[in-house]
């Protein structure tokens, strides 16, 4: 059946079957490869994508169900000049090893620090606690969140 | 220039795709005319199959082929081992697909090639499989029983013992002061990626090439058996490494899969990708750690350790696969780890088991022998009333007694020898850097309803693996220098620290440095990959060779130039320059290539030392982290960065094998922990609070960098530092933990029967 959604700010119309996952849509219909399926049940967060400006796990949802919604991708919060602030963080804090969660940990992350750019290690921990991640052990990760809030604060707050 | 990029923490270069989603991992590839294999998996821990009738499914729109044992002339090939590879092993190696029986849940039956995962999945349930169910072997209790048979031909389940021994382990228990004897056991678990395995092959019929992309840790190794299995020459099948998300030991080694996926694209002529699911991950990636050990230890009064006998068994599951005998001759070997223990005999006996079969994991053998052995000397230290720390202080190999023969190990006698290293000096490192004399002072307090437990413990890190490594440099048309490599990369880093050697080896910037190139087939003549903590020192190693041939080429080359002796040329970062006023830059010698080669027969060991202080609250059984510290020399240091990240990765994954990580099987050899939520990893907010020194103290004196394997330094001795914190927390309930994981359950258990005791 026929499926328009907007993502990273193109509107798409695909052929999709019911019985599709949104993550499968997303990778093998769009080609949008960098969101990762590591479980296909919800508990790894490695398919986590920005749903209408929510962190969600794109294998638990159908592809229909995404009808006429926003949705923003790893790609979407990528560009091709320079890093983002988040991401350069994950590098420079080496939380990045084999680069497979890294995708969902970005996505989990921005939208954490979008609505609270002001959370604690503490929150941050919990929030993630929800993606795993096989290789880091999570300490850098959480480093490399914290050390990013900055960017996400509203300028007059800066210092 | 003098270039200083090895010994810094120089970020990586492979960040830069993976933080933007732009890895490239096999899953990601998309050729046209692509077809989807799905895996039929034996729901039988034991069974004979009956038949198999896909007539049914074949005919199914959308289904290009099933395929089985039958479709394979001369029957199903076998997998050979890769490590250790003798012949009393043979007769338990795992043939591609299932032809008569069936030894595991998850053991590979048919294959169905459709348009489709969904399709194929679909088709699956039009298979029907006549098995008729035999009793399953669960457990090495069972397998030792004898009396269910997983090979009737072989009359028994013991597919090998192996012993390590130095000195004369009888006489010296016999005339010991003092002697304690016990039994541990370990868990099952494994080295779970986060992506799951995956094959994607493409058959070219016209010229007789195959191409295999998925391929991760040994390819050279797999394209030879490959060829060997399909009957091709070895050149006409390339394997591709692609990013790869986690190795852990698991990942790369030769499985069913890498046989019957390429198989398949020559069978249906088009392109053929499978994809794991986590489902069949858990039942057919390399299980690992299961074992259990009677070990016995003598001493003087005075703690000097004399004797160490013991006898291993080690839950083999169903096959021997490629480095399924890896982990049970380590337990033999390593059951010291960095003690000076003079006579030690230490047995090892491998058992076939209905259950996913074993391969290395992280550490193998040696995360289990640091959980015996620990265990062993905080029950040892309690006994003769010592402490801890003195009495592994006492027994550590010490300095001047390296480098330090390791037991003798037979069959398939290697003789080995550690390194260097001063293991007091780490551990009082690790000590001092723990604030290991204010802490202890908590030992067994109870405090707001947890009571508190330290602990210590020493390891070594076997690394750097022989035979071999191979690198070529190249010089490209702009002047840079492109590198490629034998060794392969799991998630560690291997662009950026191959860049860093190389750029300082050919003294220029970093940036001209155009890539670093890997694991593939093409790149090399000869690649051995990664494993055992190898890759840096053995790739690194190669590189530096490469290095000295490729200036001499471009020695030659410019010699002849300008008319002059090679011996005349002066190669720097800004070019090359001749007598006379005569120079070039690098981009004249565009194309010129140089290879170079590593032999190394010995291993470099790192060591360490780790400490732990845990809360227990003994109404629920709960353990907390509340301070982890590890400590580890590795040698020559590249970038303190990714080694960081190493120890602290391992780290939490040896947390999750002690406390959460559990395969459960029932009696049946059913499965019981299929999924995610069954089988429980670590995540972010479990272990806040650990620690990483990484020091280089001492070099590696075998290999030009100096450098040490250190990929498992964490994970070897989290194990036996968690369970002596426990013990050393529950002291008032006398507990002494003897299996692991401990999980809630076990320790609340554990604490009831101390109250009833008391
Ligand atoms: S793939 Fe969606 S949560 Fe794991
Ligand atoms: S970097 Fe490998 S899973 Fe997170």
């Amino acid at each position: 059946m026929p499926l328009s959604f907007e993502v990273n700010g193109k509107q798409v119309t695909v052929e999709v079957e019911p019985r599709m996952t949104l993550v499968d849509c997303l990778r093998h219909k769009l080609r949008l490869t960098g969101t990762h399926v590591g479980c296909e049940h919800g508990v790894c967060g490695a398919c986590t994508i920005l749903l209408d400006g929510e962190a969600v796990r794109a294998c638990l949802i159908l592809a229909v169900q995404a009808e006429g919604c926003k949705i923003v991708t790893i790609e979407g919060l990528s560009n091709d000049e320079a890093l983002t602030p988040l991401q350069a963080s994950f590098r420079r804090h080496h939380a990045v090893q084999c680069g497979f969660c890294t995708p969902g940990m970005i996505t989990t992350a921005h939208a954490l620090l979008s609505e609270e750019p002001d959370c604690d290690a503490d929150r941050v921990r919990e929030v993630l606690s929800g993606n795993i991640c096989r290789c880091t052990g999570y300490i850098s990760i959480v480093e490399a969140v914290l050390d990013a809030r900055s960017a996400y604060r509203p300028p007059e707050s800066q210092p | 220039m003098r270039n200083s990029f090895v010994g810094s923490p120089v970020e990586r270069r492979e960040d830069l795709r993976f933080v933007r989603g732009r890895g490239q991992y096999v899953d990601d590839l998309n050729p046209d005319g692509l077809l989807h294999a799905v895996i039929l998996r034996s729901s039988f821990a034991h069974g004979r199959i009956r038949s198999i009738d896909a007539s049914a499914t074949v005919k199914l729109a959308g289904v290009h082929a099933v395929i089985t044992a039958r479709d394979m002339p001369g029957g199903p090939p076998r997998i050979p081992m890769r490590l250790q590879p003798l012949p009393e092993f043979m007769p338990f190696e795992q043939g591609v697909i299932a032809d008569t029986k069936v030894r595991y849940v998850g053991e590979p039956i048919a294959v169905v090639v459709a348009t489709s995962v969904a399709v194929g999945e679909d088709a699956l349930d039009h298979i029907v499989v006549d098995i008729e169910p035999l009793p399953a072997v669960s457990d090495c209790e069972t397998s030792a029983a004898g009396d269910r048979l997983l090979f009737e031909q072989q009359g028994a389940n013991c597919a090998m013992t192996f012993t390590a021994e130095c000195g004369d382990a009888d006489a010296a228990f016999k005339a010991a002061a003092y002697v304690r004897r016990e039994k541990f056991r370990t868990g099952r678990h494994f080295g779970l990626t986060l992506e799951p395995r995956g094959v994607m092959a493409e058959w070219d019929a016209a010229t007789g090439r195959l191409t295999v992309s998925g391929a991760a840790k040994v390819p050279f190794f797999n394209r030879r058996v490959l060829a060997e299995q399909m009957g091709l020459p070895e050149d006409s099948i390339a394997m591709i490494e692609n990013d790869v998300g986690g190795g852990f030991g698991a990942r790369g080694e030769f499985y069913p899969e890498d046989f019957l996926i390429p198989f398949a694209a020559r069978y249906t002529g088009r392109p053929v990708k499978w994809i794991e699911d986590r489902r069949e991950n858990l039942m057919a990636m390399n299980h690992a750690r299961q074992a259990q050990v009677e070990v016995e230890i003598a001493c003087a009064h005075d703690g000097t350790i004399l004797a160490l006998r013991g006898h291993a068994h080690v839950d083999m599951g169903a096959y021997m696969r490629t480095n399924g005998a890896v982990a049970a001759r380590n337990i033999a070997q390593f059951m010291a780890g960095p003690y000076r223990i003079p006579n030690i005999r230490v047995k090892s006996s491998l058992w076939m088991t209905n259950k996913t079969p074993v391969g290395t994991y992280r550490g193998p053998g040696r995360f289990e022998t640091d959980f015996f052995r620990e265990r062993l000397l905080d029950m040892v230290a309690k006994d003769l009333r010592l402490d801890r720390v003195e009495l592994r202080r006492r027994n550590l190999i010490p300095a001047s007694h390296m480098p330090y023969p390791l037991p003798a190990i037979a069959p398939f006698p290697a003789s080995d020898e550690i390194d260097s290293g001063d293991y007091r000096a780490t551990l009082d490192r690790c000590l001092e850097e723990f604030g290991w004399a204010d802490k202890a002072k908590l030992a067994g307090k109870l405090i707001d309803g947890r009571f508190h437990g330290l602990a210590v413990g020493c390891f070594i890190e076997g690394g750097a693996a022989g035979p071999k490594e191979t690198a070529r440099l190249e010089i490209n048309p702009d002047g840079s220098v492109a590198v490629f490599i034998g060794s392969s990369a799991v998630g560690q880093g291997v662009e950026t620290v191959f860049a860093q050697i190389a750029a300082d080896a050919l003294e220029i910037p970093m940036d001209r440095i155009s890539g670093v190139h890997h694991g593939s087939t093409a790149y090399v003549s000869d690649g051995y990959g990664a494993y055992h903590s190898r890759s840096v020192v053995m790739g690194g190693s190669a590189l530096l060779d490469a290095t000295k041939n490729l200036h001499n080429l471009i020695r030659t080359a410019a010699a002849k130039r300008f008319g002059c002796l090679p011996s005349e040329i002066k190669i720097s970062e800004d070019g090359i320059v001749g007598p006379h006023g005569s120079s070039a830059r690098f981009a004249d010698f565009a194309g010129l290539t140089a290879e170079g080669a590593f032999l190394n027969k010995k291993h470099t060991y790192t060591f360490g030392a780790h400490a732990a202080h845990v809360t227990v609250d003994a109404r629920i059984g709960r353990i907390e982290i509340i301070d982890y510290l590890a400590v580890t020399d590795c040698g020559r240091i590249i970038n303190p960065m990714t080694v960081r990240g190493q120890v602290i990765g391992s780290l939490v994954q040896g947390l999750g094998g002690a406390l959460l990580e559990d395969l459960k099987y029932d009696k049946d050899g059913q499965l019981l922990t299929g999924s995610l939520a069954d089988y429980l990893l670590p995540s972010a907010s479990d272990f806040p609070n650990l620690r990483a020194v990484v020091t280089e103290m001492f070099p590696s004196p075998i290999n030009p960098l100096g450098a040490k394997g250190a990929g498992e330094g964490g994970i070897i001795s989290a194990g036996g530092v968690v369970a002596n914190a426990v013990a050393n927390a529950l002291g008032a309930f006398g507990v002494e933990p003897r299996e692991l994981p401990l999980t809630p359950q076990r320790v609340w258990e554990m604490v009831e029967a101390g109250r009833l005791a008391t």
